[in-house]
C-alpha cells in the first residue's frame, strides 16, 4: 500500500510533468528514485559503496564506478551506464539487482532518461538549501499570501475549492485546534453575532489568549520531550518533572518566540547569569529514560542516553533521523558516524551519571526520585523557610562561639558527678523495670530468664515493636539494644525473615512523664558492633560528623541488618543509642519504638534492652580502648593522677555532653538539620549543568559503548551551515545555530508542523523526515514563504497560526465530493477543509468540559483520573508506582495533560487513541480509528460519568424534550442540530424513557457509575435515559473529530 | 472490508473501491498497507493481499502461540545437561571460557566465580532422545515434538533491553513487536478478534518479577492498531469491554443503531468515508462483546481437557488458563497469540523457585501441545517456549549443596519449538562444556525472529516499513533463516 501511496504521488507529478514542457528537476523528480533504490549502495555511506561507484554527486556519477564507463554523461542516455543498467534483461547486471526487492517502474526509469537528456543538472537536497522567500503570486479574493500560493496547482488540477464552513463549526474547529476545548456559549454567541469583517480576527485572537491555548501546544511538544512521571525501564520508579511541563505551557502562553523557547530548552543553563526558569527549561533533556536496573552497566546507559538526545534534537527541530549514523554512515543523507558522534560532543557533558540509583533510585526502598543534576524549586514560603533555617543556623554557631572552651566550675561537678557514677554502678548498663512489649501488628513476645524477649506469631510486612518501662537511674544518655539468635528462629538466626535476617528502620526514644505527656529524645548517635555492607545503623541517628547539608550515599539503604542469613553472623549483635543526656522525672516513663518497615518481613527476632546514666563517653560498643582508660582514670583517687590523667579526664569533658558549650553544639546540630530539612522541602526539577571542563567524545564502533573509536571534537554537519560568527561551541551556540535563521531546516520543519496540525497532512507529508527520503512538499515556494515568513516574523508562533488560519484554505468547508475523492484523496491540494479525528487529550477534556466536570486549574503535580483496575500491577515489582489509586476528588476532572504518565504503563485510554508510550521521543502520532476505541467511549466510566452530568445538565433546561435535545446537541457539538438529527434522537429517547420507566432497578446502576454524585432533585429514570441519550453524542463521529 | 456499500450514495463503484480503499490508508501517520487493516477488523479475503505481497509463499504456520518466559529460565538445570561439570564445583571459572565477556554489575565485583553445576537429574526421551531434567517431566514427555535449540544467544545483559530485543529486534523503545509485524504483514483471519492477542500471568518462583512493558506488544511506529490487545490478568480482561451497569444489551443496541442512524446523516452532508469506518468499528465493538465472552468461557470444556493442563487451569489468569485460552485462541484463528509468564529470574535460591516455576509452566505447556495436536491444529500452529537470555554456570552469591544463584547470561541459551514446519524430536546447537560459549550452531535472536516469519509465510527481509526516511525490519539488517530448524 505504501507503494501505491507513493506510486499515486508520483503518478500526479508525472501526469503534470508530462504535460507539461517543463525540465525535470532533480530533486522534486530523480532524488526521490535514486534515495530509495540506488543510494543504499552507490549513495553517501563510503563503507557500503559497491562497485566503486556513487550516484549522489554528478562527479562521481560521470566517474563510474571499477567497471569503468561513466554511470552517467550528461545529455547521452544512450551512452550512460546508468539507463543500461536500469533496462537490461540480464539478471546479474541489472539494477537494483533482484535481491535488494526494489523495483523502478518504466515511468521512472523514463524519467530518469530524460533527466540525462536534459543534461542530469544535480542539485543539492532541496531542504539542505536555504530558503529564499518566493514572491507572493496573485491573492485571491477573500484569502491571504497562503491562498495565493494553493491557487495555481487547485486550478491545474481543475479543483474548485469549497466555500467556508458554517460559522459554528469553524469556531468549534479553530478553538479545538488552539485550545484543545470547545468553544464557550460566550465565544460562540459573539462570533455568531458579529458580523463585521473583523469578526474571524478577533475569534483568534481571543483563542490565542485563553490560557488553555498553553495548555493544547504543550501536549504535542511533551511527545517531543518525551515527557513522563517515571523514569522508565525495568523499575519505572517515580521522578519529579512535572515543573518543565509547567515551564512548557507558560512558554507557550506567554508567546515565546521559538528561537528562544529553542535555546532555553537546549542550553538555558549556559545563558549567562540564567534565570530559574531559563535552566527549568533544560529539563527538555533530562526527560529521556533512566535504567537503574540491578547489573545496568554505567557505561552503556550513559551513551544511550546522549545518544537519545542526539535522536530527540535531530527529530525535533530538523526533521533528520540520526540513528543510522550511530552504527556507520548514514545511507541517503550526507551525514558521516564522525559526524554523529562530533554533535554527540555536544551532549555528553551534563554533570551526570547516565543511570539511575539501583533499583529504582533511593536504594533498597526503591523510592525513586529525581537524579542529579536537579534545580530545587522553593515556594516564596518555602524560600523564606530555607532563610530562616539559615539565619537561625548562623545565629547558633555565632553562640556557640561565645561560650568559652575553660570552664573549671562545670567541670569540678562534672567531675564529682562522673566519680559518682562510676563508683555507684561499676557497669555501665542498668536493667529496665517494669518491662512490656507490644507490637502494632500480630507479633507475640515471650520473656526469657535472661531478660530477652523472643519474638513468635504472624510476620506482618512491616511490624512496630513498642517497649514501655521505668528506667533505674534519673538519667539517660544512652539506650543499648542486643539482638540474639534463638533456636526458633528461621536458619537459628537472630531475626525473623526467611533467611535468618532483620532490617531494623527506626530506633525511636520517648519520654512520657506522669501526667501522660510524651516527649521524643533525639537520638545523638547510633553505634552497632557489626554492620551488614550498606546497611549500617549509622543513619539511624543523625551523624555528628556529616558537615552541610547530609548526603547520602548511592548505597545508603534504609536500615541497619547483621547479614543474619550468612551462617558466620548468626552471633549476638549490639547497638548503641546515644540520647541526649535527659533527667528523669519521677514515675516517668520510657517508651522505645523499634519499627521494621523497609524490608518486607524482616523484623528482629530476639532482643534485650538496658539503659545507661553515665556519660556516653564512657560507654563503648566495642572494647573501646578510650572509654577504658576514661573510667579507669575516674575510679582512680583524685591524688594519684598523674598529669597526663588530668589532661585526659579535661578532654573528655571538653567533648561531654554536660560541657557548657555542648548545649550549644546540640543547637547547632539541631539548627543544621531544620536547615536541610527546609532545603529538602521544595519540589526539585533535573536539569543540564555543564561539566567546567567537557567529556572527551569517541567515534563509538558500531555504535557499541564498549568498542572505543577515534576521539572527536564538537563539529557540526558539514552538508548544513557553518556555526554563527562569534558563538560559542558548545550546547549554547549549538542552538544558537539551529535558530540563527540561517539554518535551512529549523523554520521549514516548524512551520511544516503547524500545517500538520491545521491541515492533518504537512505541506511535505513525511514531517518525521526532511533527509533526502522526504518526500517533496506538495507547494514547495508555500513551504519556503512561511519558513522565510517565520523568522521574518522573529519566530512569532501565534503570529504563524494565526497567519494560517486566516485563509481561506482554512475555512473552508469539510464536505467531499466524488471528484475530489478522485482528484486529491487526501486533500493535499486543499480544494476542502480538513477533517481527522480529535487526540487522545482532546476527545477526554471535550467530554470533561461538555459534562461541566472539567477542573479549571493549571500546572501542578500530576493527577490520578479513572483507570482500570490492576493497571499497574505488572509492572510494579521494583517501582514506588504501584497500586494505582484513583484521586478521590478533582484529580479525576483536570485535562489530560495532567494525567501521571508511568511509562511502562502508560493511561490506556491515550494509547488507545494514539498517544505514544513516551519512551522516547515521538515527532508523529499516528491516528487510528479501532473497535477498542468504540468500546471505551461508550464504556469507561469517565465517559459514562460525563454522559450522566450533561444529562442533568439537558435536564434543566427550559421547555419541552425537543428543546432539551437541541440544547444538548449543541452543547456536545457546537451547532444547531438538523429535524432529522432531532427526530433521531426523539424517537430513543422515547424508547428509553418507557424502558428505564418500566424497569426501576435500572437507573440507579447506571446512575452510580463515577464518583461525582447523581443529582437527587431530578427523576432517576428521567436521568438515566437521557444519559444513555448524552452516551450516544459523545459518541457522534463528528464530536470525537475536528471538521 | 466491512464497509457497507449501501452508505455510500450516490458514488459509483470504483469511487467506493477508493473510499473504501482510502478509509484504511487515512488511519496513519506514515503510511499502512492494507494489511494493517486486517488486524482488528479483517477478513479472510485481506490474509493475502495484493498490497504488501504477504505471504510470500505458502505459510507452514497459520498461527504461532508463542509462550515467552520472562526472566531467562536457566538453560542448565533445564535443557543443556553437563554431568562433568561436577568435577569442577565450586572452582573458579576458567578465565579461558569467560575470555574476559562483560558481566552485569551484580555479580562482576565477586572476588571469585564458582561453578555451579546442576543438582537436578537430567535423562533423554522418547525416540529423538533430547535431553530433559527432572523438573520438567510433562515437557520432557513431548520429547519427539520439540526441536531443542540449544544455540540461542543475544547481546543485551539486562532485563529491559533483552526482553524488548526478543520482542521488536531492538533493545531501546520504540520498534514494533513481532506481534504487531505479523499483524502488518498478514492481517486478522478473524473478524470478531484481533489478529494479536497477549496473556500474562504471575510465576510463583518469584512473583511479579520482571515486569512486562505495554511495548513488549506495542506497535512501535506502525500504526497504533496493530498493537497486541492484552487479555488481562485481573480487573476486565478486555479493557471497556463490558457495558455499564444499567445499560442493558437492549438499549445498547438501540443507542448503536441511533448513533449509526446520527453518523450516517452527517456522511450524507460530508461525504467522508472516515464516518464509515467509524460505524463499522462500533459494530465490530458490539461483536467483539459476544465474541471476547465466548472465548472466555471455559465453563463447557470437559473435565479430561481441563485435566491436560493441570489443576491451575481454574484459576484465572494463571499460565495453565492462559494456555488453553491460547487453544481456544487458536482455534478462533487470531495469527498471533503470546503468553507471558512471569518470574523466571533467580540469582538467588535458584533451586527452590525454579521448581515453582516450573510447577506452574511444566504440565501445561505439555497439554496445550496434546490438546492441539488431538484436534489436528498442531500441524499448522508454531509453538516457541523461551526467555530473554539464559543463566551463569557460575553461581551468584554463595554456593552451597543445595543451593546457588545464577546471573543474567546472554552467551547461550535454550528456546524450544514444536508443531508447524519445525523439525521435531531434534536438538540443535551445542555449548562449550559450561554451557558458557556457544560451540556449534549458534542462532542469534534476529535468526529466530527470521525463522519464525518465515515459518508463518514471511520473508522477513521483505517485511519492511518505511518511518523517518528508512525502511525498518524486525531484523534490523541482520537475521538468517536457519533451515535446519525446519522439518
Amino acid at each position: 500500500m505504501r507503494l501505491s501511496r507513493l506510486s499515486l504521488t508520483a503518478a500526479c507529478l508525472l501526469g503534470a510533468l508530462s504535460a507539461s514542457a517543463e525540465k525535470v528537476q532533480f530533486n522534486r523528480d530523480i532524488r526521490p528514485i535514486f534515495s530509495d533504490t540506488c543510494f543504499a549502495c552507490h549513495g553517501p555511506d563510503e563503507n557500503k559503496i559497491k562497485g566503486g561507484l556513487r550516484l549522489d554527486s554528478l562527479d562521481a556519477a560521470r566517474k563510474g564506478g571499477k567497471s569503468g564507463d561513466p554511470a552517467i554523461v550528461p545529455g547521452k542516455p544512450e551512452v550512460s551506464e546508468v539507463m543500461k543498467r536500469l533496462r537490461t534483461d540480464d539478471p546479474d547486471d541489472h539494477m537494483p539487482p533482484a535481491e535488494f526487492h526494489k523495483v523502478l517502474t518504466k515511468d521512472q526509469i523514463a524519467l530518469v532518461e530524460r533527466w540525462i537528456k536534459e543534461g542530469a543538472e544535480y542539485q543539492g537536497h532541496w531542504a539542505f538549501q536555504i530558503p529564499a522567500k518566493p514572491a507572493v503570486p496573485k491573492i485571491p479574493a477573500g484569502g491571504n499570501a497562503i491562498d495565493a500560493f494553493l491557487a495555481a496547482p487547485l486550478a491545474t488540477k481543475g479543483l474548485t475549492p469549497n466555500g467556508p464552513a458554517p460559522k459554528a463549526t469553524l469556531l468549534r474547529r479553530a478553538a479545538l485546534d488552539l485550545t484543545g476545548l470547545p468553544p464557550s456559549d460566550a465565544d460562540l454567541q459573539a462570533f455568531l453575532a458579529d458580523n463585521s469583517p473583523e469578526a474571524w480576527s478577533k475569534a483568534l485572537d481571543r483563542l490565542l489568549a485563553s490560557p488553555h491555548y498553553g495548555e493544547n501546544m504543550a501536549m504535542q511538544w511533551l511527545d517531543f520531550a518525551r515527557y513522563a512521571d517515571s523514569n522508565g525501564f525495568q523499575s519505572d520508579t517515580q521522578r519529579t518533572m512535572w515543573p518543565y511541563r509547567d515551564w512548557v505551557i507558560k512558554a507557550f502562553n506567554d508567546n515565546q518566540p521559538f528561537d528562544t523557547f529553542t535555546i532555553e530548552q537546549l542550553a538555558g543553563d549556559l545563558l549567562p547569569n540564567p534565570t530559574r526558569d531559563q535552566i527549568v527549561a533544560t529539563a527538555f533533556h533530562r526527560n529521556h529514560r533512566l535504567n537503574g536496573e540491578g547489573g545496568r552497566i554505567v557505561e552503556e546507559w550513559f551513551a544511550e542516553n546522549v545518544i537519545d538526545r542526539i535522536e530527540t534534537t535531530g527529530s525535533t527541530w530538523i526533521g533528520l533521523t540520526m540513528n543510522c549514523c550511530r552504527c556507520h554512515d548514514h545511507k541517503y543523507d550526507p551525514i558521516s558516524q564522525k559526524e554523529f558522534y562530533q554533535m554527540f560532543a555536544y551532549f555528553n557533558s551534563n554533570d551526570e551519571s547516565g543511570v539511575l540509583g539501583e533499583f529504582g533510585g533511593s536504594g533498597r526502598t526503591r523510592a525513586g526520585g529525581n537524579t542529579p543534576p536537579v534545580l530545587s524549586l522553593p515556594t516564596k514560603e518555602q524560600q523564606q523557610k530555607i532563610d530562616e533555617a539559615a539565619a537561625a543556623l548562623a545565629t547558633a554557631e555565632q553562640a556557640l562561639k561565645a561560650i568559652p572552651a575553660d570552664q573549671p566550675e562545670a567541670y569540678a561537678s562534672w567531675l564529682t558527678k562522673q566519680r559518682a557514677a562510676v563508683s555507684k554502678f561499676g557497669v555501665a548498663w542498668e536493667s529496665l523495670v517494669d518491662e512490656k512489649v507490644s507490637a502494632k501488628e500480630n507479633a507475640e513476645f515471650k520473656r526469657l530468664d535472661d531478660g530477652s524477649w523472643l519474638v513468635s506469631g504472624g510476620t506482618a510486612a512491616k511490624e512496630t515493636y513498642v517497649v514501655e518501662a521505668t528506667p533505674s537511674g534519673s538519667m539517660l544518655t544512652a539506650v543499648r539494644l542486643e539482638a540474639l539468635p534463638d533456636d526458633s528462629l528461621p536458619n537459628k538466626s537472630l531475626g525473623r525473615a526467611f533467611n535468618g535476617n532483620f532490617v531494623l528502620s527506626s530506633f525511636e526514644v520517648r519520654l512520657r512523664t506522669a501526667d501522660g505527656k510524651t516527649t521524643n529524645i533525639p537520638l545523638l548517635k547510633a553505634e552497632a558492633d557489626f554492620d551488614q555492607a550498606g546497611w549500617t545503623i549509622a543513619k539511624l541517628a543523625p551523624a555528628p560528623m556529616a558537615k552541610g547539608k547530609a548526603k547520602k550515599a548511592s548505597n545508603d539503604k534504609a536500615g541497619w541488618a547483621i547479614a543474619g542469613n550468612e551462617a558466620k553472623n548468626r552471633v549476638p549483635r549490639k547497638a548503641i543509642f546515644t540520647v541526649s543526656p535527659t533527667p528523669i522525672p519521677a514515675g516517668a516513663k520510657l517508651v522505645l519504638v523499634m519499627r521494621h518497615d523497609s524490608v518486607s518481613a524482616h523484623s528482629i527476632g530476639r532482643f534485650r534492652l538496658n539503659t545507661s546514666s553515665v556519660d556516653a563517653k564512657l560507654l563503648s560498643i566495642k572494647t573501646d580502648p578510650a572509654a577504658e582508660t576514661a573510667r579507669r582514670l575516674l575510679a582512680k583517687p583524685a591524688e594519684q593522677l598523674t598529669a597526663a590523667d588530668r589532661k585526659a579526664l579535661a578532654k573528655l569533658f571538653a567533648e561531654s555532653p554536660e560541657h557548657p558549650r555542648s548545649v550549644a553544639t546540640s543547637k547547632v546540630t539541631a539548627a543544621k538539620a531544620a536547615r536541610d530539612a527546609a532545603l529538602a522541602a521544595p519540589v526539585t526539577v533535573m536539569v543540564m549543568k555543564e561539566l567546567p571542563k567537557p567529556r572527551d567524545a569517541f567515534i563509538l564502533l558500531r555504535g557499541e559503548y564498549d568498542k572505543i573509536g577515534p576521539k572527536v571534537e564538537r563539529a557540526l554537519f558539514r552538508a548544513l551551515p557553518p556555526m554563527p560568527a562569534g558563538e560559542p561551541n558548545n550546547r549554547l551556540g549549538f542552538a544558537r545555530w539551529l535558530v540563527s535563521g540561517q539554518h535551512p531546516l529549523t523554520a521549514r520543519v516548524w512551520v511544516n508542523r503547524a500545517w500538520e496540525r491545521f491541515f492533518g497532512i504537512g505541506l511535505v507529508k513525511t514531517s518525521e523526515n526532511f533527509g533526502s527520503q522526504a518526500e517533496w512538499p506538495s507547494h514547495p515556494e508555500l513551504l519556503d514563504w512561511l519558513a522565510v515568513e517565520f523568522v521574518d516574523r522573529k519566530w512569532d508562533m501565534k503570529a504563524m497560526y494565526k497567519l494560517i488560519m486566516s485563509s481561506a484554505a482554512y475555512r473552508r468547508s469539510a464536505a467531499v465530493t466524488t471528484e475530489m475523492l478522485e482528484k486529491d484523496p487526501d486533500n493535499r491540494l486543499v480544494a476542502r477543509g480538513p477533517r481527522f479525528r480529535l487526540p487522545a487529550e482532546v476527545i477526554r477534556d471535550q467530554a470533561l468540559w461538555t459534562a461541566g466536570l472539567l477542573v479549571d486549574k493549571q500546572g501542578g503535580p500530576s493527577v490520578k483520573p479513572y483507570m482500570p483496575e490492576a493497571v499497574w500491577d505488572e509492572t510494579s515489582v521494583y517501582g514506588d508506582m504501584r497500586n494505582y489509586k484513583a484521586d478521590a476528588g478533582e484529580g479525576l476532572w483536570r485535562r489530560s495533560l495532567y494525567t501521571i504518565w508511568k511509562r511502562t504503563a502508560a493511561p490506556p485510554t491515550m494509547l488507545l487513541f494514539d498517544s505514544p508510550g513516551r519512551e522516547v521521543c515521538t515527532v508523529k502520532r499516528s491516528r487510528s480509528n479501532t473497535p477498542m476505541q468504540a468500546l471505551s467511549l461508550l464504556n469507561e466510566v469517565t465517559f459514562v460519568e460525563a454522559a450522566r452530568k450533561l444529562a442533568e445538565q439537558s435536564l434543566r433546561q427550559p421547555g419541552d424534550n425537543d428543546a432539551k435535545l437541541a440544547w444538548t446537541f449543541r452543547k456536545v457539538v457546537r451547532r444547531d442540530a438538523t429535524s432529522a438529527e432531532l427526530a433521531v434522537l426523539r424517537k430513543g429517547l422515547e424508547k428509553r424513557l418507557a424502558t428505564y420507566a418500566a424497569d426501576a432497578t435500572l437507573a440507579p446502576k447506571l446512575l452510580a457509575q463515577g464518583v461525582s454524585p447523581a443529582a437527587t432533585d431530578l427523576d432517576r429514570n428521567q436521568l438515566a435515559a437521557w444519559t444513555a441519550t448524552a452516551n450516544i453524542l459523545l459518541n457522534l463521529d463528528e464530536t470525537v473529530t475536528r471538521e | 472490508m466491512n464497509c457497507n456499500d449501501r452508505q455510500f450514495l450516490g458514488l459509483d463503484q470504483a469511487t467506493k473501491m477508493a473510499l473504501s480503499r482510502r478509509t484504511f490508508i487515512k488511519g496513519s501517520a506514515g503510511g499502512i498497507g492494507l494489511a494493517a487493516l486486517g488486524s482488528l477488523m479483517g477478513t479472510p479475503g485481506f490474509a493475502a493481499n495484493p498490497g504488501l505481497g504477504f505471504p510470500n509463499f505458502k505459510p507452514k504456520a497459520k498461527r504461532i502461540i508463542y509462550l515467552f518466559q520472562s526472566g531467562a529460565p536457566s538453560q542448565m538445570d533445564l535443557f543443556d545437561p553437563k554431568p562433568q561439570l561436577e568435577a569442577m564445583r565450586g572452582k573458579d571459572l576458567p578465565e579461558s571460557i569467560r575470555k574476559g565477556q562483560r558481566l552485569t554489575t551484580m555479580t562482576s565485583g565477586q572476588k571469585n566465580f564458582p561453578v555451579a553445576p546442576s543438582i537436578f537429574k537430567f535423562k533423554q526421551h522418547g525416540q529423538s532422545g533430547n535431553w530433559f531434567s527432572e523438573l520438567i517431566p510433562h515437557i520432557a514427555s513431548k520429547s519427539d515434538e520439540w526441536c531443542v535449540v540449544r544455540g540461542m544467544h543475544t547481546e543485551a545483559i539486562n532485563h529491559d533491553p533483552a526482553i524488548t530485543f526478543m520482542q521488536t529486534g531492538s533493545q531501546l523503545a520504540g520498534r514494533p513487536s513481532i506481534g504487531a509485524w505479523s499483524a502488518y504483514g498478514l492481517g486478522s483471519e478473524n473478524a470478531d478478534l484481533p489478529a494479536y492477542v497477549v496473556m500474562t500471568s504471575f510465576g510463583s518462583g518469584r512473583p511479579a518479577d520482571q515486569p512486562l512493558y505495554d511495548r513488549l506488544w506495542g506497535a512501535g511506529f506502525l500504526p497504533s492498531k496493530l498493537q497486541g490487545v492484552k487479555l488481562r490478568n485481573k480487573g476486565e480482561r478486555v479493557l471497556y469491554l463490558k457495558d455499564p451497569e444499567g445499560i442493558p444489551r437492549e438499549v445498547r443496541r438501540e443507542q448503536l443503531d441511533e448513533l449509526a442512524a446520527l453518523n450516517n446523516q452527517r456522511h450524507g452532508v460530508l461525504g467522508d468515508p472516515e464516518i464509515q469506518t467509524r460505524i463499522s468499528q462500533y459494530e465490530m465493538a458490539f461483536r467483539m462483546q459476544t465474541s471476547v465472552p465466548d472465548l472466555l468461557d471455559l465453563s463447557k470444556e470437559p473435565q479430561h481437557v481441563l485435566d491436560l493442563y493441570g489443576p491451575d487451569v481454574k484459576r484465572p489468569g494463571s499460565y495453565a488458563s492462559n494456555c488453553l485460552l491460547a487453544r481456544r485462541l487458536c482455534e478462533r484463528d487470531v495469527r498471533f497469540i503470546q503468553l507471558f509468564h512471569m518470574g523466571w529470574d533467580h540469582h538467588g535460591g535458584l533451586p527452590k523457585a525454579i521448581k515453582g516455576q516450573c510447577n506452574d509452566t511444566d504440565q501445561a505447556t505439555a497439554g496445550l501441545l496434546t490438546d492441539l495436536k488431538q484436534r489436528g491444529l498442531l500441524d499448522d500452529t508454531l509453538i516457541v517456549w523461551g526467555g530473554e537470555f539464559g543463566r551463569t554456570t557460575y553461581s551468584q552469591g554463595a554456593l552451597t549443596e543445595t543451593n546457588y544463584g545464577r546471573d543474567h547470561h546472554p552467551r547461550c541459551f535454550t528456546v524450544l519449538m514444536a508443531g508447524a514446519g519445525v523439525n521435531k524430536g531434534t536438538t540443535y546447537g551445542e555449548t562449550d562444556d559450561f554451557s558458557y560459549n556457544i560451540v556449534k550452531d549458534g542462532v542469534h535472536v534476529h535468526d529466530l525472529n527470521a525463522t519464525i516469519l518465515h515459518l508463518m509465510g514471511v520473508e522477513h527481509t521483505r517485511l519492511t516499513y518505511r518511518y523517518q526516511g528508512r525502511d525498518f525490519r524486525l531484523t534490523d539488517i541482520h537475521g538468517e533463516v536457519v533451515k535446519k530448524l525446519l522439518a
